[in-house]
């Protein structure tokens, strides 16, 4: 199957077997690696990336259906020497232990963000109607998709609380 | 996952031209592809719908709601119409899967999404379901997500869905188109098949037929709530959830709608309860008497009998929030 799409703003050509997974497109094909493949049935998060600006699980796509879609993966979000907000609040709130799932919660807190500026509830959110409060239960329950072994979930919650703070200045 | 001819249909003539002899229609595939996996599934061919144009939600003449199978879950959650006229819609949406999964899952894909029964998933085990007449390895077994109502002596398996659940108690229909481009509406009651000796055959739909939208009534002037009870906070399935909308007149319930997820092979409903129900004024002892008439035709194995009194106190709480004040 020959497929055209966009990661992290490059064009790409995948000739690959229609079984492919976005996810092992990515890594095996592309050679991106920093999504990471957890549990590959989309009870994890690990290998969340953005699929047009919105956040899916990649082990859960075929990357023949995503002809002319723009992906964009944790190394599309910054590189090291130019970290996304997420990245550096993960980093300075120690948001991880071994790491392993980072890249799917980072990715995952990028969207979630863009998902409440659009002012989508969530099942925790009192009223449906009003934007809704930038909460720790309202981030837990936003980043309910995706899971830490290790149980970093407190400085998860802190690192997207201050990044969040930071763009509402 | 076992090879198979994938094809992109531009239309649902070629969809369902496509769709014959193994063939499965994908759109958001978050069920499918996981099965196709495990092997649990294996069509001969996926013929992708996404680029069909049956995404969009617009309101209809009769003053309802026409929602394009491929809506996405986090779309139709998020619609304004829908949050301020079926809050039990987004309530039940908001209630299910992740914030990634509801990204890409359907409406249509939610409404055919298949149980989460341990024994359908194991392909090891005999399962009616996956592989008819095998046996049931669920009767007797683990039944902590299975069905106390609608069963058979072949299947226990429960509907997965929350979103059917609430669409169920909204009356509503799903238009479906055939090859040949004609175009029926079913209601949702009539939609999903009890198992009986056929747990396989899960719906009414004809190999073929694609589910083009699902249709809501007018909401009318009705209080609407989405309970649910689960084994964590966030992303599971429903043990017992409910959905409710009624209709408050002069103190008196004039109209209630009550559907049940995690008890039966389908979204629940219960004629006799709405009965007793409307036309009374609320009262703790109604709701005792409505919940004890829900679950008089109970039938439990050891590892869900819980679902009985639990499922009773949810109705009871779901009806004290819809009729106070």
């Amino acid at each position: 199957m020959k497929t055209e799409l966009t990661v992290n703003g490059r064009r790409e050509r995948l000739d690959a077997d229609a079984r492919t997974t976005l996810l092992d497109a990515l890594r095996v094909h592309l050679e991106l690696t920093g999504t990471k493949k957890g549990c590959d049935h989309g009870q994890c998060g690990a290998c969340t990336v953005l699929v047009n600006g919105r956040r899916i699980n990649s082990c859960l796509s075929l990357a023949c259906m995503h002809e002319g879609d723009e992906i964009v993966t944790i190394e599309g979000l910054g590189e090291p020497d130019r970290l996304s907000d997420l990245q550096q609040a993960f980093l300075s709130h120690d948001g991880f232990q071994c790491g392993f799932c980072t890249p799917g919660q980072i990715c995952s807190a990028t969207a979630m963000l863009s998902e409440i500026e659009a002012g989508w509830p969530s099942h925790v959110s009192d009223d449906l109607d009003r934007t809704p409060e930038l909460s720790s239960t309202e981030i837990s329950e936003r980043m309910s998709g995706n899971i830490c072994r290790c149980s970093a979930y407190p400085n998860i919650v802190e690192a997207i609380k201050e990044a969040a703070d930071r763009r509402r200045g | 996952m076992i090879p198979f001819d994938y094809q992109r249909a531009a239309s649902a003539a070629e969809a369902t031209g496509l769709a014959r002899d193994g063939a499965t229609f994908i759109a958001g595939g978050t069920n499918l592809l996981d099965l196709m996996k495990l092997e649990v599934m294996a069509p001969s061919r996926l013929v992708d719908i996404n680029r069909l144009d049956l995404g969009g939600i617009e309101d209809t003449t009769g003053g309802g709601l026409r929602i394009g199978a491929l809506v996405r879950n986090s779309d139709l959650a998020g619609d304004p119409r829908v949050r301020s006229s079926y809050p039990v819609l987004a309530r039940a949406l908001l209630a299910g899967a992740s914030g990634q999964l509801r990204n890409k899952a359907t409406t249509g894909g939610n409404l055919l999404q298949r149980t989460r029964c341990y024994y359908f998933y194991d392909t090891a085990m005999p399962c009616n379901k996956r592989e008819p007449g095998s046996g049931c390895q669920a009767i007797g077994g683990a039944t902590r997500l299975h069905a106390i109502f609608g069963t058979s002596d072949h299947c226990i398996a429960t509907h997965p869905s929350d979103m059917a659940v609430a669409m169920r108690a909204l009356d509503a229909s799903i238009e479906i188109e055939d090859s040949a481009g004609n175009r029926r509406s079913v209601a949702i009651s009539e939609f999903y098949r009890l198992p009986g000796t056929t747990p396989h055959i899960e719906t009414v739909l004809k190999p073929g037929e694609l589910i083009t939208a699902v249709l809501l009534p007018p909401p009318g002037g009705t209080r609407q709530a989405y309970r649910k009870v689960r084994d964590r906070a966030s992303y599971a399935f429903a043990l017992v959830s409910v959905a409710g909308v009624v209709e408050m007149a002069d103190g008196r319930m004039k109209r209630v709608a009550l559907a049940f997820g995690g008890v039966g092979p389908q979204p629940w409903r219960n004629a006799e309860v709405e009965a007793l129900l409307e036309g009374k004024a609320p009262s703790a002892e109604l709701f005792e008497q409505a919940a004890g008439l829900l679950v008089a035709k109970a039938r439990t194995q050891a590892g869900n009998a819980f679902k009985v009194p639990l499922l009773q106190r949810v109705l009871s709480a779901t009806l004290n929030e819809l009729t106070k004040g």
